[in-house]
C-alpha cells in the first residue's frame, strides 16, 4: 500500500516537469509581436531609401547641379533653376515668426498654468488649450487667409500687404504651436519639486521670484526641448502656408509679399498630377529629404538636452 | 544694528518686487487670455463666413418652370427628366444618362441638376454673418440699387442638404458626402493598418523587450518618427503606395481595373499612408497605457502558472484597453485633420460619384476645405467654412467619445 503511493509520488513528479516547455503559439505569437515592433524601422528605413533615391535621381539630372542649388537664389523649376534660397528664407521667415509669437506667449501660459493658476483655473484652462491642438491646421490656413490677412492689411495698407504673405501664416503658425510650446513646458514646470519653491518661499522670494529664478531655470532643459520641438514642427508645417503664405517661390526677407516655404512648394508641386521620372516629381523628394534630416536632427538635439541637462531630484 | 539695516533693506524694495510681481502676474494671465481669444476668434471667424446673406440671379426664373400649376419643386421626378431632355442638348443629356442613367437617379439628384443645369443661379454678392446681422437694411438697399434683377436670400451654408449631396462645382448645390465618405473610408484602412502594428509594437516594447542596443534604437526610432512632418510620410506613400505597389493599391491584381488604366492614387494608398503617419502616435499612447497596469496584476498570473501572452492577453490588454482605445480615437482623430500627405498622395479634386470600393478614387474632408479655401471667390469660402463646422463637429464627437471611455472604463490601481 505504502509503495504504492509512493509510486503515485514519483509519477506526478515526473509529469510535472519544471522545465520550460517550448510552446509553439507563444513562439508565434512573440514572433509577429517583435515583427510589428520591428515594423517601425522599416518605416524609417523606407523614408531613408525611397527619398533618398529619387533625391540621388534629381541631383543626376542634367538642369540640376549641387552647388548652383545650394548658391543661387531661384528656384524656378520650368527654366531648370534649382537655387533652394527662396524656398528657405520663406521657411525661416514663417518660423521666426511663429516662434516669436509661440515661445513668449506659450512660456507666460504654461508658468501662469503652472505657477498661479488654482487647481480649478487649470483643470479648465488646460483642455481649452488642448482644443486649440486638436484643430486640423487647414482650419488654420483658413483663419489665416480670411482673418489675420485682412488685419494685416488694415493695419499696414493695401498697397503694403499683398493678399498672401508670410506674415499672417507666421502669425497663425505661432497660435498652432502655443499649445505645444505649452503643455510641454508646463510639465517641465510641474517636475520641479515643490521644496524648492518652499525653500524659495521661506528665504522671502516673492511669487514671481520664485517662478522665475527659481523654477524655470530648474526646468530650463525641459523648456529648451520644447522650443526645438516647436522650431521642427514650425519647419514642417504644411497647410497654413500652403493656403496663406502664397504661390511661387520668391527671394524675400519681407513679411508682406507671398513666398513659398518648402512645404508650401511641395504640397503646390504635388497638387496636380504628378507624372512620375519628371523633375519635378524626384525634386519634392529631394525636398522632403531635407526636411526629413532638418526635423530629424532638431528632435535628437532636443532629446538629448532633455537626457543630458535633465535635474533629478529625489 | 547691523541685524535691522538688512530688514530695513528688504522692507525698502519690498514693494518695487511686489508691484514687480503684480506686473508679471498680468502679463502671464493676459497671455493665457490671448490664447483663448485666438480660438474664439478662429471659432467665430468660420461661424461668421457660414451664414449670411447672399445676392444671386437665376438664368431661368423657376417660376416659368411650373407645369400645369405645378411648382417646380414639387414636379415628380419623371417631370423632372422631362424637362431635362427638352432643355439640354440631346449631347449633354446623353452625358448625363451615361455617368449614370436617369433611372438610377433619385429625385433630389435629378432635381439639383435642374437646378445646376437649367436655372443656374449665379451668386452676384456674398455677406457675412456679421454684416447681415448689424445691417441688413444697407444690404438691401446696396443689392436693390447695383443689382435689381438678383434676390436677396438669408443662407446657412451648413444645412442638412450640404452634409448629404455630393460634390459638384455649383456653389448653391454643393455637398460633402462625398468627401465625408472619402474621410471614412481612408480611416478604415488607417485604423486595419496601424491599430493591430501599434499595439502589437507597445506589447513587445513594453512586455517581452529586454533592455538591449536593438530594443533601444526602436524605441527611439518611434519617438523621433512620431516628430517626421507629416509631408514627409506624403512623400513616401506617393514612392510606395502609389507607385510600387500601384498593381495591389489600384486593384489591378484582383482583376478590378484594366492594367492601362490602373492608378494607385486610391483610397487604399491615402488610408496606408495615413496609418504610417498615425503608427507612432498608437505606439506611444499604447504603451502608456500598458505601463499603467500594476506590476501585481502580472505577477498573480505568472503565479498561478499563465505563460506570458496569457498574462498579456487575459490581464494586461483587458486593463490597459480603455487607455489603448481613448489614445487610437486621438491618433484616428489627427489621421481625419490631416490634408498635406493626402494632397501629396494625389486625392482627386473633383470626383462626384460616392466611394464604393478601397480602390476608388478619392477626396477627404479637409481636401475638399483646402480646395475651397483656395477659390478667390467668397462664395467658395463660406462653403470652406460650413465645411470647416462639419469636420469639427466630427471631431469634436470623436474626442468627446475619447474622454468618455477614459472616464467610464478607467480604473485606478
Amino acid at each position: 500500500m505504502a509503495e504504492i503511493t509512493l509510486k503515485n509520488a514519483e509519477k506526478k513528479a515526473s509529469t510535472f516537469n519544471l522545465r520550460r516547455k517550448p510552446r509553439l503559439g507563444e513562439t508565434i505569437i512573440q514572433g509577429l509581436l517583435f515583427f510589428s515592433g520591428f515594423f517601425s524601422i522599416f518605416v524609417t528605413l523606407g523614408i531613408v531609401y525611397e527619398l533618398g533615391k529619387e533625391a540621388l535621381l534629381f541631383f543626376q539630372m542634367p538642369e540640376v547641379n549641387i552647388l548652383a542649388t545650394i548658391t543661387t537664389t531661384e528656384w524656378k523649376p520650368h527654366v531648370g533653376k534649382f537655387g533652394i534660397w527662396p524656398l528657405l528664407t520663406s521657411t525661416l521667415i514663417t518660423t521666426l515668426i511663429a516662434m516669436a509669437i509661440a515661445i513668449p506667449l506659450g512660456m507666460s501660459v504654461a508658468v501662469f498654468l503652472s505657477e498661479y493658476a488654482t487647481p480649478r483655473v487649470r483643470t479648465t484652462l488646460k483642455p481649452i488649450l488642448e482644443v486649440l491642438a486638436g484643430i486640423p491646421t487647414i482650419v488654420y490656413g483658413y483663419f489665416a487667409l480670411t482673418f489675420m490677412t485682412p488685419i494685416l492689411r488694415e493695419i499696414f495698407g493695401r498697397d503694403v500687404v499683398q493678399i498672401y504673405n508670410t506674415g499672417s501664416a507666421g502669425l497663425v503658425m505661432g497660435i498652432l504651436i502655443l499649445p505645444l510650446i505649452t503643455s510641454m513646458t508646463e510639465d517641465a514646470l510641474s517636475a520641479v519639486p515643490r521644496s524648492l519653491r518652499e525653500a524659495a518661499y521661506g528665504m522671502g522670494a516673492t511669487k514671481l521670484e520664485v517662478a522665475l529664478q527659481i523654477v524655470v531655470p530648474a526646468a530650463l532643459s525641459g523648456i529648451a526641448a520644447a522650443i526645438i520641438v516647436g522650431i521642427s514642427r514650425a519647419i514642417g508645417e504644411t497647410m497654413i502656408v500652403a493656403v496663406a503664405a502664397g504661390a511661387g517661390p520668391n527671394f524675400t526677407f519681407s513679411p508682406f509679399v507671398g513666398a513659398e516655404t518648402i512645404t508650401g512648394h511641395i504640397v503646390r508641386i504635388s497638387g496636380g498630377d504628378l507624372s512620375y521620372d519628371s523633375i519635378d516629381y524626384n525634386s519634392i523628394f529631394a525636398l522632403g529629404l531635407f526636411l526629413f534630416f532638418v526635423t530629424l536632427a532638431l528632435n535628437i538635439i532636443s532629446q538629448a538636452i532633455v537626457r543630458r541637462f535633465r535635474e533629478v531630484y529625489e | 544694528m547691523k541685524e535691522k539695516t538688512i530688514v530695513q533693506g528688504f522692507a525698502n524694495n519690498l514693494d518695487a518686487r511686489n508691484r514687480k510681481g503684480v506686473i508679471w502676474h498680468v502679463i502671464f494671465q493676459a497671455s493665457t487670455v490671448v490664447g483663448i481669444l485666438a480660438l474664439i476668434a478662429l471659432m467665430l471667424n468660420v461661424i461668421n463666413s457660414a451664414f449670411g446673406y447672399v445676392a444671386y440671379e437665376a438664368r431661368v426664373d423657376p417660376d416659368s418652370l411650373a407645369v400645369d400649376g405645378t411648382a417646380l419643386e414639387e414636379q415628380s421626378k419623371e417631370q423632372l427628366v422631362a424637362l431635362l431632355q427638352s432643355t439640354l442638348s440631346s449631347g449633354a443629356y446623353n452625358k448625363l444618362d451615361n455617368e449614370k442613367p436617369f433611372v438610377d437617379r433619385s429625385r433630389e439628384e435629378v432635381f439639383q441638376l435642374v437646378v445646376e443645369r437649367i436655372i443656374r443661379p449665379q451668386v452676384v454678392e456674398v455677406w457675412n454673418l456679421w454684416p447681415s446681422l448689424t445691417q441688413p437694411d444697407e444690404i438691401r438697399a446696396t443689392v436693390t440699387k447695383d443689382h435689381p434683377e438678383t434676390e436677396l436670400d438669408f443662407v446657412s451654408w451648413l444645412t442638412y442638404d450640404f452634409v448629404t449631396r455630393p460634390q459638384t462645382s455649383e456653389p448653391f448645390t454643393a455637398g460633402v458626402r462625398t468627401a465625408i465618405l472619402g474621410s471614412l473610408w481612408t480611416i478604415l484602412f488607417t485604423i486595419l493598418l496601424a491599430f493591430p502594428i501599434g499595439v502589437g509594437a507597445a506589447i513587445y516594447l513594453e512586455e517581452y523587450a529586454s533592455d538591449n542596443w536593438l530594443n533601444r534604437i526602436i524605441q527611439t526610432n518611434i519617438n523621433n518618427l512620431a516628430g517626421v512632418p507629416s509631408i514627409v510620410y506624403g512623400i513616401l506613400g506617393l514612392a510606395i503606395f502609389v507607385r510600387t505597389l500601384e498593381p495591389l493599391t489600384s486593384g489591378e491584381v484582383f482583376g478590378l481595373v484594366d492594367p492601362t488604366t490602373a492608378n494607385g492614387r486610391t483610397v487604399l494608398s491615402a488610408g496606408l499612408t495615413l496609418g504610417l503617419l498615425v503608427l507612432p502616435i498608437i505606439i506611444i499612447n499604447a504603451q502608456e497605457a500598458i505601463r499603467a497596469v500594476p506590476r501585481s496584476l502580472r505577477n498573480a498570473s505568472f503565479g498561478v502558472g499563465a505563460t506570458k501572452w496569457q498574462t498579456v492577453w487575459s490581464h494586461v490588454l483587458p486593463n490597459a484597453l480603455p487607455g489603448i482605445l481613448t489614445g487610437t480615437i486621438l491618433a484616428v482623430s489627427r489621421a481625419i485633420g490631416e490634408t498635406a500627405p493626402l494632397v501629396v498622395v494625389g486625392a482627386s479634386t473633383a470626383i462626384s460619384f460616392d466611394p464604393d470600393s478601397p480602390f476608388s478614387k478619392f477626396t477627404t474632408l479637409p481636401i475638399q476645405i483646402y480646395q475651397w479655401t483656395s477659390r478667390p471667390q467668397d462664395e467658395f469660402q463660406s462653403l470652406a467654412a460650413a465645411s470647416i463646422l462639419v469636420l469639427l463637429v466630427l471631431l469634436l464627437s470623436l474626442n468627446a467619445s475619447a474622454v468618455l471611455l477614459r472616464n467610464r472604463f478607467s480604473r485606478r490601481f
